[in-house]
């Protein structure tokens, strides 16, 4: 079933985008919510009815699918948001907007998450359902060390919402409370007659022994929780596992021809295609691979925000460098991202911008660590995404390289001569020699050499 | 006993129709040695449901204790229930994914050059060399792709258990008997003496059991028989923070692949696994599932899991995320522990080293096992696999490493 549920987003995408045609869609109006008018919204009866006529289909078929869309986030309703079922009556629904469709790629982290608990616990206070209050704890324990930046960024986002219209407020806030219903549903102690569909009455029935043994007992949520996240990896990397899925064009270890390494060394002019796509799948994947690191700098210095990233590099480099050498670093990153007028100046907050000052004054490894989160969060969400759509990176993938499989040699017991490389010591030390002894940028992009 | 170096066995177990899982999940469970979920027993069908129990008239001959039994006995039928409604969902989760093909993977170097038992090894960033360390107190740096030494140093004390290679390649650190962590700058100068620039970074009050560099050659954490882990500047050799919890000595530690990169998780004798946060030293969460010493954790690639292996002859999967176990790899032909555990690149596949000379393979999602690798000559000490994926190698108290793909 899970395997179906990722085959049919596409499917499911195309019944919604049907849906939506200016023509030959659901007629949109404005419904009203309490004394808030929502526009471009639809009733449950209208979904029915419109897929009653475009599919030729029964009432019960039609409410069936149309529940499946609800279900799987792609509309979600207005009243009641936490009961994603479809009503086939004047219960008003709205389309999820494709930021948030269950297919896009990017995971829900754990600092999304938080930060929407956060915001929902200071907009209301003490309106966390119980499942959410376990979760916001857990997560406030776990990831103590980032608290103030989600903190931070929660009021952000607050106070920028606050200058929005009434309505679209609304709606921003319902699309956002779907999307997490979806990502992050709660999970119940199972009592054997407790229904699928009660799931508005939030049973508070204590688990009965001491570890957490939280069961999910619905179809689609067990779709999007554990075994979801896992399968969608390992779905996800399947191609990239020289273990599962060989390795182009082959594995050194098997044929002795380290075409392979040679292929994808840190310093090659054009990257293999399966290394550029790898590129895609999260932030961290663009920004540990060194190769990836420096086309995402080429393209953010064409947007003139190459700052962020040398920022964030800089951050690195105090948080994993020699302890000695921290006051300094910190002094030197004040003067050249920080400080008013400074050459690469970042945007940080106010807040933030004020409690590094504070920091400052007593430098430590850590001290750096707000300000590097909202950066790295700004590049996360804003120019990551873009380079991804961007023509430099198009490019990349056009012209990458992708190998062929050769097959098993003709002379299997011929050994091929096993090249040696030049030990990475050996290649610092050169460089040293040589008075190229400035740092390679962080820590981290000082990877040895693997050229052959 | 053993098989020939190249051989394999391959364990294959089809997948069954998903409407007969759940009317023959116990009887299934009994007939194939392998488990996936929690453990559960076949309820016998002479034991009365637990929803009838609570229906029973109070007799008069009850006592506290005839009570307070029927109580837990109500308790463990429900565990029960909810564990088998549990396992099903999870089997039936994983039965909808295709199953594994067939699997061949056979050793493609062996290193010989160890005087005595290999105890630990890491790989290299360039994904070819490794470092290994033994009980005689040699740690050796090789080009396992050629198969050639490259540095060799002697520890002074015997009994290395711990060794690393450090990211930029320069460097490796490793310790053990000595309660330190020494770093050892790699020079190519045949001449020099390796030990000459040896820096003393750890210092525990108990064997170090295993260690780690953080994302740079300037900070290494380690663990220690004396129940602690901790974190140090290599330059200085200050310690920088120090993290107390486990209630014995403390075998493995990995850590978090993630975003903020603060986290750790240990593993120790007194059973549990514990996660770290790295900046104020605190215990964020702790899993005490398995029954005997845990000796190897490590992160699932995406950061969300991690899997430990242990005496108890299983390894297991942690869920953070849900905060707890969700699955065991466990087969009852496997008697011996695990040492040494580790994740393909796509995290699929669960690689795990024995004291019975061989290597399992599982299917991380579907928990079955894939094949069985034998060659070793003696118990599997350590195993991790290639920064690329393209291989992994394991150690054994054979005096030898292997590299298998």
């Amino acid at each position: 079933m899970i395997m179906h549920i990722f085959r049919v987003f596409p499917q499911m995408e195309q019944v919604i985008v049907a849906m939506q045609d200016p023509d030959l869609g659901i007629k949109m109006k404005n419904q009203r919510l309490l004394i808030t008018v929502i526009p471009h919204a639809m009733t449950g009866n209208d979904i029915v009815e419109w897929l009653m006529k475009k599919y030729s289909i029964m009432e019960e078929e039609a409410l069936h699918v149309g529940d499946l869309l609800v279900r799987h986030g792609y509309i979600y309703p207005l009243k009641e948001p936490r009961n994603l079922v479809l009503r086939p009556d004047e219960s008003p629904y709205r389309f999820q907007t494709p930021y948030f469709w269950s297919s896009q790629q990017w995971p829900a982290s754990e600092l999304d998450y938080a930060i929407y608990l956060t915001k929902k616990n200071i907009r209301k206070q003490g309106q966390l359902i119980d499942y959410e209050k376990e979760n916001y704890n857990l997560l406030h324990k776990r990831i103590n060390h980032t608290w103030d930046f989600v903190v931070m960024q929660a009021k952000e986002q607050l106070r920028a919402s606050k200058q929005r219209r009434k309505a679209d407020r609304i709606v921003l806030e319902c699309q956002e409370q779907a999307y997490w219903l979806i990502n992050r549903p709660p999970v119940e102690c199972l009592t054997p007659r407790l229904s699928q569909r009660d799931r508005g009455k939030q049973s508070n029935t204590k688990c009965e022994h001491s570890s957490r043994m939280s069961l999910m007992h619905s179809d689609w949520s067990l779709a999007v929780t554990f075994p979801s996240s896992f399968i969608k990896y390992s779905e996800q990397y399947f191609s990239h596992d020289p273990m599962m899925h060989g390795c182009p064009p082959s594995n050194p270890w098997i044929t002795d021809d380290i075409t392979h390494w040679a292929l994808n060394t840190n310093t090659v002019s054009t990257p293999t295609k399966l290394r550029v796509e790898r590129w895609s799948f999260r932030f961290m994947e663009l920004l540990s691979d060194p190769l990836g690191r420096l086309k995402f700098m080429e393209y953010l210095e064409k947007e003139f925000s190459a700052e962020n990233l040398c920022f964030w590099e800089a951050c690195e480099d105090i948080r994993h460098g020699e302890n000695s050498r921290i006051p300094q670093k910190v002094q030197e990153v004040y003067k050249q991202f920080l400080a008013p007028g400074a050459s690469k100046w970042v945007n940080v907050d106010s807040k933030t911008m004020e409690k590094t000052l504070e920091g400052l004054r007593r430098p430590n490894r850590f001290v750096m660590d707000d300000a590097q989160m909202h950066i790295y969060f700004l590049m996360k969400k804003d120019s990551y995404p873009r380079y991804l759509k961007s023509d430099l990176y198009k490019n990349l993938l056009v012209k990458a390289i992708a190998p062929q499989e050769t097959k098993r040699s003709v002379f299997p017991f011929m050994r091929r001569h096993r090249h040696s490389s030049p030990n990475p010591a050996l290649v610092a030390q050169a460089l040293e020699e040589d008075g190229k002894a400035k740092r390679l940028g962080s820590p981290r992009i000082t990877s040895p050499a693997t050229s052959p | 006993m053993l098989r020939g170096s190249s051989a394999v066995a391959i364990d294959n177990e089809r997948n069954k129709h998903p409407s007969d899982v759940i009317a023959a999940a116990s009887a299934a469970r009994a007939r194939r040695s392998g488990r996936v979920g929690l453990a559960t027993a076949s309820r016998s069908t002479s034991d009365p449901h637990p929803a009838e129990m609570a229906t029973h008239e109070l007799h008069p001959n009850d006592t506290l204790t005839t009570l307070k039994m029927e109580s837990e006995n109500l308790k463990a039928k429900l565990e029960e229930e909810r564990a088998k409604l549990h396992d099903v969902e999870l089997h039936q989760v994983a039965e909808k994914i295709e199953a594994l093909g067939q699997f061949v993977m056979k050793t493609r170097r062996t290193l010989k050059g160890h005087g005595n038992k290999v105890l630990c090894m890491d790989w290299c960033k360039d994904k070819r060399r490794i470092v290994s360390s033994s009980q005689d107190g040699k740690v050796i740096v090789w080009d396992a792709f050629t198969t050639n030494k490259e540095h060799a140093v002697t520890m002074p004390c015997t009994w290395v258990m711990a060794c690393a290679y450090a990211p930029s390649g320069c460097a490796v650190a490793c310790g053990g008997l000595d309660n330190k962590c020494s770093v050892y700058p790699l020079s190519l100068d045949k001449n020099e003496n390796l030990a000459a620039k040896k820096k003393s970074v750890a210092m525990h009050t108990n064997y170090l059991s295993a260690c780690s560099f953080t994302n740079s050659d300037m900070q290494i954490l380690t663990s220690s028989g004396d129940g602690t882990c901790a974190l140090w500047d290599v330059e200085s050799g200050q310690l920088l923070q120090s993290f107390h919890g486990h209630g014995a000595d403390v075998l493995c530690l990995d850590l978090a692949p993630s975003e903020t990169g603060n986290t750790f998780v240990s593993g120790g004798c007194d059973k549990k696994a514990n996660v770290w946060d790295m900046r104020s030293g605190q215990c964020i969460q702790s899993f005490e599932t398995h029954e005997s010493d845990i000796n190897s954790v490590r992160y699932y690639p995406s950061g969300d899991a991690f899997a430990s292996g242990s005496d108890d002859a299983t390894c297991r999967l942690y869920d953070l995320r849900a905060d707890r176990e969700v699955a065991i790899y466990s087969k009852e032909s496997i008697i011996f522990g695990a040492s040494s555990v580790d994740f393909s690149l796509s995290g699929r596949l669960l690689f795990g080293g024995y004291n019975d000379y061989t290597i399992n393979v599982w299917d991380v999602l579907k928990g079955n096992r894939v094949s069985i690798l034998f060659g070793h000559e003696n118990r599997v000490s350590t195993l991790r696999v290639s920064p690329d994926g393209t291989a992994f190698c394991s150690g054994s108290w054979d005096h030898t490493l292997r590299i298998w793909a």
